[in-house]
């Protein structure tokens, strides 16, 4: 359990980056934190010819918090989030989840980016970032060192292990809505021992002052299923008690869309996003 | 004053280089120009080898079976009607499990070793796999070994007509039970670093071992090499539990190639490896019937139990050590007036099943335990009821059970007690009937069992497997300046033996602990043994020890009372010196007369000195029987199929306890072990024979946070036959809670109807198991609105 020979690079900067991804002769693959890499490299389920290592690099350690919300740059790390050395804008959701990643060894190195890149469906941010509304800022592509395109996160997963990046294309940051004073939200993970990888994940956000009402089940097969206007898991009418009018069969319906026809995985699915919902409601 | 002998609760000598850092563990050990091996390994469970195709410029590089001369394993058990297995060492002919061993690659590094091992390419006929072992048993299944006509390794029978009973008895219970396949986990993987050294004319093995003497037997087998041409080394070893107690195909082939190279060379298992083809225990399936009274007294057990065995019979424990203790051991701790069992030893596409702590005892307990709860609930009864009126009691001491079983000494029933009485029945049954605010169900339940340790010559030649106790021998020697060194053939891998074996030492001659050295793990060195393993080291080799020691005593006393101008009759020896009447001489001041100013003792000395080698069975060599009570309270989340344990207590008595705190220790890791069986590790194949947890992210192991703060309670009755009254007691922590956790699953489960009767009892097996309930519950009233 020997990782195939590779070489390694680690830039300094993201044109650095880019420059090295840009190698079409190469096989290459971006190490952010190298929590989930590591072992795919020792198993030689993946064989690059180059890592490039890009925790090196200032800018994608950024952590700039606005009046609209924050920008973490792809290498701020899960513990940073935990630790609190990245500021939260959130009210508490992101240490939360950051918290409950893995064990900390793995937290300490492990980075936001990377895990959005890696694209595990059993991963905390893919799900807990959807439910917040945030956003992946790329940067490369056709325009060059500066070009920029963002995405919603759920569009940044697009299949099991499979990010939305083009060649030449790096994932910046993360854009993360600052929540209102009044948002209401729930996060549940269930895993069959701490720090294992998630078997189903529910999560819920209600922020009546910015309008936004999300809700996600994650931790699926695939990619997650995201809700972006979730009103009507509620009858339309989402209060600081949101418990009070969840429909548990409309969230079924939304497994039947998603293909999802194990009965288990169905109810560990549903128990997810109703006890978020639980933990959301002011009772 | 510290007790430093028997009893005392003595610091571990070894955990100051163990908790610095600084064992030498398989992987530390380094070699000058050593080279490293990776394996070529069968991608699939069962196949015709048609080739295997090796790069031209990797020839030199790479080893299959033709370029060798190595014997196959054989571990050919005497009981009558047993099928012999041979494994190669390197495949030829047919493959038979995933990650069977085919070619083996050499480099400088593991990771170009992988590399020339992924440039060989394997072309393989691939057969029809027995991937079940109830499948397997049935007539057409695929053969593993053509020439046998079946897949049946042994079958045996404990026969005993029971129609009478099933016609009479008021309770007759059933149930099928199954218990997962399972990969034991130590810290340290497996590993072996083998030279030949030229000058000795020697090859030296260092090897992670539980048992060097039994490893240099069977490569001396292998390899057509004689005892004292090979010498093993087991240096520090990080956990074996069992799997580190057999000669690995690994360990043969490495060897060889080292003999074949002249160079140092080495393979450290690597995870994946372990997890898929080196490790795999504990697969057993019952078909059982209680048959009892109303007011819960048995009346007798009818078993028909299956033991997923493997494609080969593991050296030197055999494919049917498993199941020739079940047929031996599940009557438990019971008394009971007929008992019938049939067993097989099926052998399958998977690796050879390995005794793993517990051994068949695990399984034997968890389908007994829960068949006594499933007669309770049929009988109305607590269960622990049930288990008081069916116990052994005390008063039947020694006691010999329905298989012959000889139980040396205790008190189960109040073992029991105990355990109940810790964990709070009454309480628990008020709460609930109060029910959780979060709507878990809380379930209580209990399990019982005796354990069988230090088995002798007498067990082993019965079941009539290649290796069988019998005397173990310690030395003793004095060093000049009045220490101890004590030689053991055992392996200390964790059980603490370092400081235990020194503290028996302490107990018999007075040397401080601190001035007693333990050295263990070296054919070189050490008295054959076979080995650690069966709970048998603090018995047999603490026996040994206290033997040579006293040895040791009177010709120190001799010494003493010659230098002391005394008769040797009036001379005792205790806190390491020699005492007369009218003064004493200390061990140092005798031992340094003994070496180094000899002239100062008669001509007439004993020529023997301050060394000797010394012998030791128990009185019986039926083994010691410690036993426990296991007790917890879970809760149970039925709509995710989660368990929380709330609670957990174990009462144990294990005899005389050399050191408590290391019996604790004992106990505290069993149990972890035995919370994995229960509800989380499992190794499932698919119909191919295929693995499908090749890594601990689908494997799952309990970690700090899935082991509740355990309670334990001793009780302390001495073994009659073993010195100063101790008993073997390294296993039961593994034992006890698969049962007592199903149990207080299915106590949970009652009101709903569910019940499980298979390990792990993961949340889908739970869910499902509910839902089962629900839907004949619904089809039942289908049927009656029709």
């Amino acid at each position: 359990m020997k990782p195939a020979q590779f070489d390694y690079e680690r830039p300094s900067s993201v044109a650095e980056a880019l420059d090295l991804l840009r190698r079409e002769d190469l096989f290459v693959k971006v190490l952010a934190g190298g929590q989930s890499l590591g072992p795919m490299l020792n198993l030689r389920l993946v064989q690059p010819d180059l890592l490039v290592d890009i925790t090196g690099i200032p800018e994608l350690k950024r952590a700039e918090p606005d009046s609209d919300g924050i920008t973490l740059g792809a290498c701020i790390t899960n513990a940073d989030i935990e630790d609190g050395r990245a500021p939260d804008v959130t009210g508490g959701v992101l240490p939360a989840i950051a918290r409950g990643i893995a064990y900390r060894a793995v937290r300490n190195r492990g980075t936001i980016g990377g895990s959005l890149s890696h694209a595990d469906p059993s991963a905390d941010w893919v799900s807990g970032l959807a439910a917040l509304g945030a956003e992946a800022i790329i940067r490369g592509g056709p325009q060059g060192d500066s070009g920029r395109r963002t995405l919603p996160i759920e569009d940044y997963m697009v299949g099991v292990f499979e990010a939305a990046l083009e060649p030449g294309e790096i994932l910046e940051a993360v854009r993360i809505p600052r929540l209102s004073a009044r948002a209401r939200w729930g996060y549940y993970k269930i895993c069959r021992k701490t720090g294992e990888f998630a078997h189903a994940i529910g999560a819920v956000l209600y922020d009546p002052e910015r309008s936004v009402c999300r809700a996600v089940i994650g931790a699926t097969e695939s990619t997650p299923l995201v809700v972006a206007d979730a009103a009507f898991l509620f009858g339309d009418r989402p209060s600081d008690n949101l418990a009070a009018t969840y429909d548990t069969a409309a969230a079924a319906r939304l497994l039947d869309r998603k293909g999802m026809t194990d009965p288990f995985e169905r109810q560990v699915h549903l128990a997810a996003l109703r006890r978020a919902v639980d933990r959301a409601s002011l009772q | 004053m510290t007790v430093k002998g028997v009893g005392g609760r003595l610091i571990r000598k070894e955990d100051d280089r163990y908790m610095r850092g600084r064992g030498q563990f398989i992987a530390d050990v380094r070699l000058a120009g050593m080279k490293d091996v990776a394996f070529v390994r069968s991608p699939v469970a069962h196949a015709q080898i048609r080739g295997i195709d090796i790069p031209d410029t990797l020839r030199h590089a790479v080893f299959t079976a033709g370029d060798t001369d190595i014997k196959p394993i054989r571990a050919v058990s005497g009981l009558a009607g047993f099928k012999v297995s041979e494994q190669p060492p390197l495949a030829t002919g047919k493959v038979r499990q995933v990650g069977e061993l085919v070619a083996m690659c050499l480099a400088g590094t593991r990771a170009e070793a992988e590399d020339i091992a992924a440039a060989v390419s394997l072309d393989l006929e691939e057969l029809p796999a027995v991937s079940d072992m109830l499948e397997g048993r049935k007539p057409g299944a695929p053969l593993l070994h053509e020439s046998w006509g079946d897949n049946i390794f042994l079958e045996t029978l404990v026969d005993a007509d029971l129609s009478a009973t099933a016609r009479t008895a008021p309770i007759r219970v059933t149930r099928e039970i199954r218990t997962a396949r399972q990969s034991m986990a130590p810290m340290e993987g497996k590993g072996v670093v083998a030279y030949w050294d030229s000058r000795l004319e020697q090859l030296t093995v260092y090897s992670s071992t539980q048992m060097p003497h039994i490893v240099r037997t069977g490569l001396s087998g292998c390899l057509g090499l004689d005892h004292g041409r090979i010498r093993v080394i087991a240096p520090d070893v990080g956990g074996g539990f069992g799997y580190k107690g057999i000669l690995s195909p690994e360990e043969v082939c490495v060897c060889w190639l080292a003999i074949k190279s002249g160079l140092p060379v080495r393979w450290i298992e690597d995870r994946r490896e372990h997890l898929i083809a080196g490790t795999n225990c504990r697969e057993h399936h019952y078909l059982i019937t209680g048959y009892a009274d109303r007011d819960g007294k048995l009346l007798g057990i009818d078993c028909e139990a299956t033991v997923d065995s493997g494609a080969y019979s593991a050296y030197p424990f055999s494919a049917c050590l498993e199941a020739a203790q079940v047929a031996s051991i599940l009557p438990g701790p019971y008394d009971f007036p007929a008992y019938r069992c049939k067993t097989y030893s099926v052998a399958t596409n998977k690796c050879p099943i390995l005794p793993y702590r517990g051994v068949a005892r695990t399984g034997v307990c968890f389908a007994m335990e829960l068949l006594i709860d499933a007669i309770a609930r049929e009988a109305g009864l607590e269960p622990h009821e049930v288990r008081l009126k069916n116990l052994v009691r005390p008063e039947q001491m020694p006691f010999d059970n329905i298989t012959k079983k000889h139980f040396d000494s205790g008190d189960y029933p109040e073992c029991l007690r105990r355990a109940v009485a810790a964990i709070d029945l009454p309480a628990v049954r008020d709460r609930q009937k109060r029910g959780e605010p979060d709507g878990r169900l809380i379930g209580v339940g209990v399990s019982i069992f005796c354990e069988q340790a230090a088995h002798g010559t007498s067990v082993y030649s019965g079941w009539g497997i290649p290796m069988v106790p019998g005397h173990e021998q310690a030395t003793a020697r004095v060093t000049p300046d009045g220490g101890l060194e004590l030689r053991v053939g055992i392996q200390s891998h964790g059980q603490g033996l370092e400081t235990t074996l020194a503290q028996v030492a302490h107990q018999v001659l007075g040397i401080d602990p601190e001035k007693i050295s333990v050295v263990h793990g070296d054919t070189g060195y050490t008295p054959y043994s076979t080995g650690t393993w069966g709970s048998r080291c603090m018995v047999m080799a603490g026996g040994a020890v206290t033997r040579a020691c006293q040895e040791i005593a009177r010709r120190a006393a001799r010494i003493g009372a010659w230098l002391m101008q005394t008769d040797e009759a009036k001379v005792t020896v205790r806190d390491g010196m020699v005492v007369g009447p009218s003064g004493s001489v200390t061990l140092g001041e005798i031992a340094k007369v003994w070496y180094l100013r000899p002239q100062d003792l008669p001509n007439d000395a004993d020529p023997g000195g301050l060394e000797t080698t010394a012998g030791y069975k128990p009185v019986r060599d039926s083994g010691t029987f410690s036993y426990a009570a296991h007790a917890t309270v879970v809760a149970v989340d039925t709509e995710i199929g989660a368990v929380e344990i709330l609670d957990y207590v174990i009462v144990e008595d294990g005899g005389v306890l050399v050191n408590p705190m290391i019996v604790d220790g004992q106990v505290y890791g069993g149990t972890a072990q035995g919370i994995g069986t229960a509800l989380y590790e499992e190794m499932p194949f698919d119909e191919a024979g295929q693995p499908l947890a090749s890594t601990f992210a689908d494997y799952l192991l309990p970690g700090p946070t899935e082991v509740p703060e355990l309670r334990i309670i001793h009780m302390e009755t001495p073994s009659p036959y073993t010195e100063f009254g101790v008993k073997g007691i390294g296993e039961g922590g593994a034992i006890g809670p698969p049962a007592a956790i199903a149990n207080a699953v299915n106590d949970a489960l009652r009101l709903l109807g569910a019940e499980l009767c298979v390990s792990p009892m993961t949340p889908r097996r739970i869910v499902d198991a509910i839902a089962a309930v629900k839907e004949s519950g619904a089809r039942r009233a289908a049927g009656d609105a029709a």
